[in-house]
């Protein structure tokens, strides 16, 4: 056996910009300013980061970045596939890429402009990075279509409800109202809100869809021994795990035998096989929603209920501070920030300093997952 | 096959749908749905059924292929029911229907396609209310485009 990841690497260091539904400055002026205060905060100088991992739909690439912060010699540079797939493989790369004496400092980041720059789905002049040709001309356009195809089967299969749906909604806007970086930070939501909000792509509602926003984030990688060195309390990367299920497709994930098993499934045997802990024994949960129904379906994948059990998981308050599974305790992509999911990386690490708007008393371990319908990654992260 | 998007058509209700975009492997596909056929990708090894259409079996690793004509029966096996912001030519349309469809002959198959009251009427032409998942349909084809058919789908108890 070689080495192993097990906690070899902490994260010593976020960085953000604020959020907005707009922005003045480029994409690459908010991953810069976000990675100088993730190195502020880590209490590391620039020149130390030898390192960079990105997820593809990163305008910015690590040559400008490195240059313009005043990164020394780079010695490991990563890109991870499928979007907001990529967000948790950034840190495993980095963690890899330390505990094999690779690299010293590592940062990952994400930089968009989805609130006031273009979104994807209206390119209607390049081929978009889905089977399109078996979806488009259908009117299959945007990830909500794509992903409400997956929803309303799992509705019939399993009883969900809209009412399931709302829980995840209101879990994430009631912990944004509590994060006052958050863009729903002093807009509360009811379900009666919910209940009568216009349709977005049936079963799909506006309040199902993540917000489009603009903003950068960052995170610092080191290995262990640094830890002692370090500002912070440091946050081990306890497991990490990439998931590409057999026989998957992209986002569109009609043609399996099972579309309703995704990449969560697969990525989670993984993680939990490297990890010292089980589902029973997370503390709080950063799972990526893009869209309500990926709660449930993640739930289900990662292993903290049974197969068609995630809708009724949600249930009695089991995703709000004090309840079974305390999710995405920022607001999340529904409702902090959609960052391609980069911000649940840094309210992991938030959670485990002890320093969430939303904190969990004593939470001492977090599981932060990336995309459910594509491509996925995920980390355990422990104090 | 080119792997830009072909230009869209300004003639016609569809004016400006999205056309698809084949690839050497989906190309097949529709050169027979443009002949009024739905086929499938067959391994010509072993005889697995494949889509999306792919240039190696995954279960025996064969390179030869055939193309199998379907029954053009199905069920719906989910659907969705899009609403504005869309591209101009589908909000005109909208909210319409796009189901996934089980094929009969091939239940592992499934093709994503609009569910429609006649082969050429409107996207919206069938009122999502009336949808169910099991629902039993059967395929009919459009010529979106000078040359382009897609395959649609119609209820088989309207
Ligand atoms: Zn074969």
């Amino acid at each position: 056996m070689g080495a192993t990841l097990k906690d070899a690497a902490v994260i010593a260091g976020t960085g953000r910009t604020a959020f907005a539904k707009r922005l003045p400055e480029s994409e690459r002026a908010l991953a810069c300013r976000a990675i100088v205060a993730a190195l502020d905060d880590a209490g590391i100088a620039p020149s130390e980061v030898d390192a960079f991992a990105s997820y593809t739909m990163e305008e910015t690439d690590e040559v400008e970045v490195a240059k313009a912060i005043g990164a020394g010699d780079v010695t490991f540079f990563a890109k991870a596939g499928y979007g907001g797939g990529g967000s948790c493989a950034t840190v495993a790369h980095l963690a890899a890429a330390i505990a094999t004496g690779q690299a010293s400092v590592g940062v990952a980041w994400r930089s968009r402009k989805r609130g006031s720059g273009p979104r994807p789905w209206r390119n209607t002049a390049v081929q978009l990075p889905t089977p399109a040709q078996w979806t488009r001309p259908f009117g299959l356009l945007r990830p909500a279509d794509e992903i409400g195809i997956l929803a309303r089967r799992y509705m019939h299969e399993y009883g969900a409800t809209r009412d399931h749906f709302f829980n995840v909604a209101l879990a994430c806007r009631n912990r944004a109202n509590q994060n006052p970086a958050a863009i729903m930070y002093d807009r509360p939501l009811t379900r009666e809100m919910y209940m009568t909000s216009r349709w977005i792509s049936e079963p799909l509602c506006l309040f199902d869809n993540c917000l489009e926003t603009d903003g950068a984030l960052a995170c610092v990688v080191v290995a262990a021994e640094r830890a002692r060195d370090l500002r912070h309390r440091p946050v081990y990367v306890h497991s990490v795990a990439q998931g590409l299920p057999a026989q998957h497709h992209g986002m569109v994930n009609y043609w399996t035998d099972d579309p309703l098993t995704g990449p969560a499934w697969t990525a989670a045997r993984q993680l939990w096989k490297q990890a010292d802990f089980g589902p029973e024994d997370v503390d709080v949960a950063q799972i990526y929603d893009a869209f309500t129904p990926l709660i449930p379906l993640s739930l289900e994948g990662y292993g903290f209920c049974g197969r068609g059990e995630g809708a009724a998981f949600t249930e009695g308050g089991a995703l709000e501070t004090g309840g079974r599974l305390p999710l995405n305790t920022s607001g999340g992509g529904l409702s902090e920030a959609y960052v391609h999911g980069f911000n649940l990386i840094t309210e992991g690490v938030r959670q485990l300093r002890g320093t969430s708007t939303a904190q969990v008393p004593d939470a001492a371990t977090c599981l932060v997952t990336a995309g459910e319908g594509v491509p996925t990654s995920a980390l355990l992260l422990r104090s | 096959m080119s792997t830009s998007m072909m230009p869209a058509t300004d003639n016609g209700p569809d004016e400006r749908l999205l056309l698809p975009v084949p690839d050497d492997d989906g190309a097949p596909f529709w050169a027979y749905a443009a002949r009024h056929e739905l086929r499938v990708q067959s391994c010509a090894a072993c005889g697995e059924l494949r889509f999306p259409p792919r240039p190696c079996c995954p279960h025996c690793q064969s390179f030869d292929h055939r193309w199998r004509r379907m029954s053009g029966r199905g069920r719906v096996w989910s659907y969705v029911v899009p609403h504005p912001p869309l591209l101009p030519a589908y909000a005109a349309q909208a909210p319409y229907t796009v189901v996934v469809v089980e094929l009969a002959d091939a239940p592992r198959i499934r093709l994503a396609g609009n569910l429609v009251a006649a082969p050429d009427a409107a996207l919206n032409s069938v009122d999502p209310g009336r949808v169910r998942i099991g629902a039993a349909v059967k395929v009919a084809f459009h010529e979106q485009a000078p040359g382009v058919t897609v395959p649609r789908w119609l209820l088989e108890r309207p």
